[in-house]
This record gives C-alpha cells, sequence and structure tokens, in this order.
C-alpha cells in the first residue's frame, strides 16, 4: 500500500490496517524477539572473547610492571608515576585477599553442599552441649555476596591492566600522567556519570540485585518452612517441575494452574472493564456542552489521591458482614440485613466482588489519562463528519474509538502486566480469601503474585523455593509481554497514522 | 427540525448529567461515610444499624493523637502518636536520600553520553520487571545479618536504595530541555556539574517539586515491606501498617473508629498534595506508556 492510499483510508479503515499489520508482524516480532536474545548471548561471548584477546595480547606488548600488575593490581600505574591510582588499586586487592581469607573462602566452599553440619549435641569434658548447627541461607547468602563482590573486584582487575597499558603508553610517547587535582576535576565534567552513578548503583546493587540473585538461586533450592529451615539443598529444577507437572506433584500443580487461570481472567476483567468503562466516563465528561468538568474530574480523581491503602482497607470494611453495605441493603430488604459476605462468602462472589471494587479503583486512572488524549483528537475530524450527515453514534465509532484505541494500545498492555501483578487490590480485599481446601496455601481470589506473598511472608505453610519459582514465571510472563509491546510501540510511534 | 435537535442535545446533556452525578455519588461516598463514621460518638464497627451517625464528636481524633485507648480497651496497646512519629522521620530522611538519587540518574541517563549508558537502561527496565516482593524476603535476612532489622533506618534504606530505577518520568521531563543550553553553557566555559545545579535543576522545579513529593509520600502508603521489617514490634510500625493493624481481628471491634480517624489524618494531606501534582502525574501515565 502506498502513502497516497494509506492517506486516503477512513481512520476506522487506517487502524485495521494497522491492527492486521501488527498482529501480522506479531510472529515476526517474536522470531525478532527470541532472534535478539540469541545476538544478546553471542554478543556477550564474542565479548568475552575480546576481552581475553586483549588480556594475552596486553601481556604480551606490556613491559615488566604491566606484567607485574597482572598479579600485583596498581603496579603498573604506580611505576608510571600514577601515585594515588596505583595505591588505591593495590588497597582494593588486599581488602580482597583479606576478605576471602576470612570470609568469602569459606562461603564459597559451602556453596555445593548448602552446609552438612545440623543442631546437634556434643560432649564436651563429659558435658552434653549443643552446637549450633549451619545455616544454608546464611551459606547461600554470604556466597552470593562473596560472588558479586568477585564480580566487582574483576572488573577492578581489569581497569588496572587496562590502566596499567594506557601509562605504559603514555610513557612511550614521551607524556606525563594527569595529577590528582586534574583527574578530580574530570570527575564533575567527562566522568560526571561517574560520579553520579556511583552512589545509586551502589545502592541498587546492594539492595535489589544482591536479594534478587539470591532469590532466583532459592528457586533452585528446597528450602521451605517445613521440613528444610535451616539445612536445605540444591534440587535444580524440581521447583518449576512441581509447579507444571500434574502428574506427580497433583497439589501444587492444581494450585499453580487454578491460579494462573484465574490470574489471566483476573487481568483480563480488570484491564478491560477499567478501559471500556472509564473511556466512557471520560467521553462523557468531555462531552461538548457539559460543564463543571474539572469538578467532575477532580470527584473522580480523589479515589486514585487517597492512599490506596486506605481506600481498600475502607471497601473492605464497608464490604463486611457488618459493614454498611448490607446495611444499606437492609433498608431495601425490609429492614432485614442480608449478612452477604462479600469478599470471604462464595468464590464467585468474592471474585466478582474484586472486579467490581477494582472498578471503582481504577476507572479514575482511565479518566486521568484518557481526558488528555480526548482533547487532542482533531476537531476536523468531527467538522467533516458532521457536514457529512453522520450521526453521533457514527461520530464514536468511526472516529473517536479508532483513535482512542490507536494511541492507548501501549497503555492497555502496561495495564495488563500491572493487573497481573496488582498486589494491593487483591491482599488488601480479601487477602485471597476463601480460602480453597484444595490449593496449596491459596485461596478462590488469589493471583500468583498474593499467593507467591503467601508461600514467602504469608500465614500458613511456607515455601520459599516454590515462591521463587513463581517469580521468575511470572517475571517471564511479564517481561515478555513488556518487550513485546516496548519493541512493536516504536513501530507503531513510526508510523504516525493519525497525524 | 432545528428545535427538536435542541432538545434532544439538552435531553441527552441531563443524561450524562444524571449518570455522572450518581457515579460521582458512588465514587465519593465511601470516603463520606469514613469522613463521618470517623466522627461518630457511638463506638464500635456499626452504629446500630445506622447509615449516619446520630451525634458527631473529635473524641476519637483526640484519643488518636494522645494515645488514649478506646473506650472499654484498657490500656492502649497500639499507639499512633509514635507511627506518625515513625513514619515521618523515615519520610524525611528517605525523601533526601530518593530525591538525589532519581535526579542524578535521570539527569545522567537524560545528558551524558557515556559507553554503558543503553546497557545500563535496558537493566534498569529488566529489573523493574520483577516482581517486587520476591526480594524482600532476601533483603529482610541481608538486613538480619547487618543487625538492622527493626529499625527506622532499615526502613529508610530499603525506601531508598531502589529509587534511582524509578527515574523515566523525571528523564521525561530533563529530554525536553532543550539542549542548546547545555551546549551554550559548555562554550561559556561550564562543566558538566554546573550544567546540572545551576542550568537543570532550576529550570526543572516542577518535577523536582514532584519528585520530592513522591518519595515523601512513598513510606506513608507502604504497608507490605514496613511489615517485613518491623515484625510484631508495634511501638516502630508506620502508619500504613499501624492502621490495618487496628482491623486486624484482634483490634477491630475496639479500634475501629481510631482506624477511620487515622485513615481520614493520613489521607487528607496525600489527597491534596496529589490533587495539586496530578498534571505531572498524567504526562508521566503518558509519557510512560509510550517509551516504555
Amino acid at each position: 500500500m502506498t502513502y497516497v492510499e494509506y492517506k486516503q483510508l477512513s481512520p476506522w479503515q487506517k487502524f485495521t490496517y494497522n491492527f492486521t499489520k501488527t498482529i501480522k508482524a506479531l510472529p515476526g516480532g517474536l522470531a525478532k524477539f527470541f532472534k535478539g536474545i540469541g545476538m544478546a548471548i553471542v554478543n556477550f561471548f564474542v565479548g568475552i572473547g575480546k576481552g581475553f584477546k586483549f588480556y594475552g595480547t596486553t601481556f604480551v606488548k606490556g613491559d615488566w610492571a604491566t606484567k607485574l600488575s597482572y598479579v600485583i593490581f596498581g603496579f603498573g600505574s604506580f611505576h608510571k608515576g600514577k601515585y594515588y591510582k596505583g595505591i588505591l588499586y593495590f588497597l582494593v586487592e588486599c581488602l580482597y585477599v583479606l576478605f576471602l581469607i576470612f570470609f568469602g573462602a569459606e562461603q564459597l566452599y559451602w556453596l555445593p553442599t548448602l552446609g552438612i553440619i545440623e543442631q546437634h549435641t556434643e560432649i564436651i569434658d563429659g558435658f552434653p552441649v549443643v552446637v549450633q548447627g549451619q545455616s544454608s541461607m546464611q551459606i547461600l547468602l554470604y556466597a552470593t555476596l562473596t560472588l558479586v563482590v568477585t564480580l566487582v573486584v574483576f572488573i577492578i582487575y581489569i581497569s588496572n591492566i587496562k590502566d596499567a597499558y594506557y601509562h605504559q603508553q603514555l610513557k612511550e610517547r614521551g607524556e606525563k600522567p594527569t595529577s590528582l587535582k586534574t583527574d578530580a576535576k574530570e570527575f564533575l565534567d567527562g566522568k560526571y556519570h561517574i560520579t553520579l552513578l556511583s552512589f545509586p548503583i551502589l545502592m541498587i546493587c546492594i539492595f535489589n540485585i544482591l536479594p534478587l540473585i539470591f532469590m532466583i538461586l532459592i528457586a533452585f533450592t528446597n528450602y521451605n518452612g517445613t521440613d528444610h529451615i535451616n539445612l536445605f539443598d540444591w534440587v535444580g529444577f524440581q521447583n518449576f517441575g512441581n509447579l507444571l507437572n500434574v502428574v506427580d506433584s497433583a497439589k501444587k500443580a492444581q494450585t499453580f494452574f487454578g491460579i494462573a487461570g484465574w490470574t489471566l481472567i483476573w487481568a483480563v476483567a480488570a484491564t478491560f472493564s477499567n478501559y471500556i468503562l472509564g473511556m466512557i466516563v471520560a467521553l462523557m465528561i468531555n462531552k461538548k456542552g457539559i460543564k463543571l468538568k474539572s469538578v467532575f474530574r477532580t470527584m473522580f480523581v480523589i479515589t486514585i489521591a487517597v492512599p490506596q491503602f486506605v481506600s481498600l482497607l475502607l471497601m473492605s470494611q464497608l464490604l463486611a458482614e457488618d459493614g454498611a453495605f448490607n446495611m444499606l441493603l437492609a433498608y431495601f430488604n425490609g429492614g432485614v440485613n442480608p449478612h452477604i459476605n462479600f469478599l470471604g462468602g462464595s468464590a464467585l462472589t468474592a471474585r466478582l466482588t474484586v472486579i467490581i471494587v477494582n472498578c471503582w479503583v481504577g476507572i479514575p486512572y482511565t479518566i486521568l489519562s484518557m481526558s488528555g488524549i480526548l482533547m487532542n483528537i482533531p476537531e476536523d475530524l468531527y467538522e467533516s463528519a458532521r457536514i457529512d450527515g453522520a450521526s453521533p453514534f457514527k461520530t464514536f465509532t468511526k472516529i473517536t474509538l479508532p483513535y482512542m484505541i490507536f494511541v492507548t494500545t501501549p497503555q492497555l498492555i502496561t495495564a495488563f502486566v500491572g493487573n497481573i501483578n496488582n498486589f494491593n487490590v487483591i491482599f488488601l480485599l480479601t487477602g485471597g480469601n476463601p480460602s480453597n481446601p484444595d490449593y496449596f496455601n491459596a485461596g478462590h481470589t488469589d493471583i500468583l503474585v498474593t499467593w507467591l506473598y503467601n508461600l514467602s511472608m504469608g500465614s500458613g505453610v511456607q515455601d520459599y523455593g516454590l515462591a521463587s519459582a513463581i517469580g521468575i514465571l511470572v517475571f517471564i510472563i511479564c517481561a515478555t509481554l513488556s518487550l513485546i509491546i516496548y519493541n512493536n510501540s516504536k513501530s507503531m510511534k513510526d508510523e504516525e497514522a493519525f497525524s | 427540525m432545528i428545535k427538536s435537535y435542541k432538545f434532544r442535545r439538552h435531553l441527552s446533556n441531563f443524561i450524562i448529567y444524571l449518570i455522572l452525578g450518581v457515579m460521582c455519588i458512588i465514587w465519593i461516598m465511601p470516603f463520606v461515610y469514613l469522613v463521618l463514621h470517623s466522627l461518630r460518638l457511638d463506638g464500635g464497627v456499626i452504629d446500630n444499624g445506622a447509615l449516619l451517625p446520630k451525634q458527631l464528636t473529635f473524641q476519637h481524633y483526640i484519643d488518636l493523637f494522645a494515645g488514649n485507648a478506646p473506650s472499654g480497651a484498657g490500656k492502649a496497646t497500639l499507639y499512633f502518636p509514635q507511627w506518625f512519629t515513625n513514619t515521618f522521620i523515615v519520610a524525611c530522611f528517605s525523601c533526601v536520600i530518593s530525591t538525589l538519587s532519581v535526579l542524578a540518574v535521570s539527569y545522567t541517563f537524560s545528558r551524558l553520553r557515556f559507553g554503558v549508558r543503553k546497557t545500563l537502561m535496558n537493566i534498569a527496565m529488566i529489573l523493574g520487571m520483577f516482581p517486587g516482593f520476591m526480594t524482600m524476603i532476601a533483603m529482610y535476612y541481608l538486613l538480619k545479618i547487618m543487625h538492622l532489622d527493626g529499625t527506622l533506618f532499615a526502613l529508610v534504606l530499603c525506601y531508598s536504595c531502589g529509587a534511582g530505577l524509578g527515574f523515566q518520568i523525571s528523564k521525561g521531563f530533563f529530554d525536553t530541555i532543550p539542549r542548546a543550553l547545555d551546549e551554550a553553557a559548555t562554550i561559556d566555559g561550564a562543566t558538566k556539574n554546573q550544567i546540572f545545579w545551576k542550568i537543570i535543576l532550576p529550570m526543572s522545579k516542577p518535577i523536582v517539586v514532584y519528585t520530592v513529593l513522591t518519595a515523601f509520600i512513598g513510606p506513608w502508603t507502604d504497608f507490605i515491606l514496613a511489615k517485613i521489617i518491623m515484625g510484631d514490634d508495634v511501638s516502630k510500625y508506620t502508619v500504613a501498617i499501624g492502621l490495618q493493624k487496628m482491623i486486624s481481628a484482634e483490634f477491630r471491634s475496639s479500634y475501629f473508629q481510631q482506624f477511620m480517624a487515622g485513615s481520614v489524618v493520613v489521607a487528607i494531606p496525600i489527597t491534596l498534595l496529589f490533587l495539586k501534582m496530578q498534571k505531572y502525574y498524567v504526562g508521566g501515565v503518558t509519557a510512560g506508556g509510550v517509551k516504555g
């Protein structure tokens, strides 16, 4: 289709054209996505290969001082007159060696077995003494820490070699290394990114990446709160097998598929109910001739503005058996309180209630983001439609709707991913209740992330390995969805169909 | 013809007003209920089947802030003023650290060009996709090993450590500031540091305010992390988990009204702040959707 032909299409046709194009591009996009992952892996290994090459050639080309800095950090830099840098590198090495001797080596030694000594009683000097056993969790955490530190030191090691070689070349050219003062100044200008990023990255490494690696490793162990509290072992992919194998681990797999199904229903229902209803309300508020637009908008926005835990806890109280909602029903029921347990009664009522309350919470978000978009629809589209004699309904289906759907599709998918992870609504409203005896520590309204919470931090049976495995699966689902959107939204943006 | 068209328009407008009015009532009613019943004189969860309170009083607010036990509950076990101070301290500190790291990271990604920029941004995106509480249990053990569990300092650390990952909105704002300004400053001999502090930041007051406020509000609304770190130590609770504690099965019958009052106290300032900030919020939502 040429550009001119494309421009002659009506908005709706443009939309269908783009939509089919997107759908058709999806398999290709997926293939590209996996190819991209493959290429990333290949590039990674190529990068490692290059690193080795650099490592080797530098060693051959380097003088004796540079060669020595392969063993002693910072020797090359120091020898070439870059004293402070050499001393810093050397300090890093000393500290790392001390760290390994007094701490890291032992942790790494126990890493393959995760500890074998249980708490036991020993007879010392004729008296029984309780000897503390090892804690696998602690070993794993410390070993992860050691590995992360080692990685950082390795990066410093490589930069030390680079620095030594750089200064060697500098000397061969007869130049002098820069002074400490100029270097410090450089950190406020050319290397300013290092100054700004070092602190946030350090924090993220300690409190995000380290726990994340730890939890990913936990997914491959049998760490749980019943029979492997202190000591646990590596079990490979058993946790994932338990989740997916319906035959051998019936209960866990049944729970997983049950909850995954409900998560999907929940995400679809929550996303589309919010989207469609929110769009209708936004259209009503933004209709020409409606006054008090900002008042209406503010009324809805208050729901977002009030912290979610307050509005959701309030809702859970209003919907309780002795709550206000039942009293309201009593007025219509001839004064008899029906005592409906909206959130803990039957599975169906609880699920419906959760979806409806989520509308109450979520519609204002849609209104807020849609209002801005609605105001941007070119007015001339409507004018020409009116001149052609289109009814308001026709204008809506032919102009407004296609435009809105086109612009908001990326948001829709982001909302979908958000709803898969929508912990607050479920946790604060029902807490997963009503409980399901056929499920493994989960209830009828639990979604994957609340089940994860139950298994790792909630009351009841705890199974950290399983919880981590669920987390990884949720990550894979969300990451795939997000990456597909990310790749497609760019292409969609470039299309500029509604310009 | 003209008349009927006008009539139809009026009718449709009337219907829309009606629907919007009803919906507004549905949306606002729970909050009206919250405020009214926080002022209700009679204690307990329900007021003898009445939806509207018969007598109003400020007693529950006074009890709340004086740390008095609700009538009939004996000694006060839940101490709201303490929670309020806790949350305030945590919010102040984590606000400072978070704001600094968010602004630093977003300026770096928006303005500075260096080798691993794209890689780091991708890593940040991937990290954001893991379910948040997957790491919480590990975080707890980490803090425990550092002997920080159950302290307010741990909470400050937890709230501010990941802040650097939420750079998208302010980066989007920095991106809109013309680069010509930077270039002009560079020609005049300004370093990147000076550009950041003397040009970009003064021009980004709205986004700085937005970042400060979101960082400040965070601790008031989080209820999972704080609960894990504080465990059963009620005196170290923050407002959010404290209020949740008030309506747990154990305390619900006696503390229900204080819960209502406490919710109002927390919700009002946050609501006002949010209404002030909503224009940035909309920008963030629409920008985030497309840019990813």
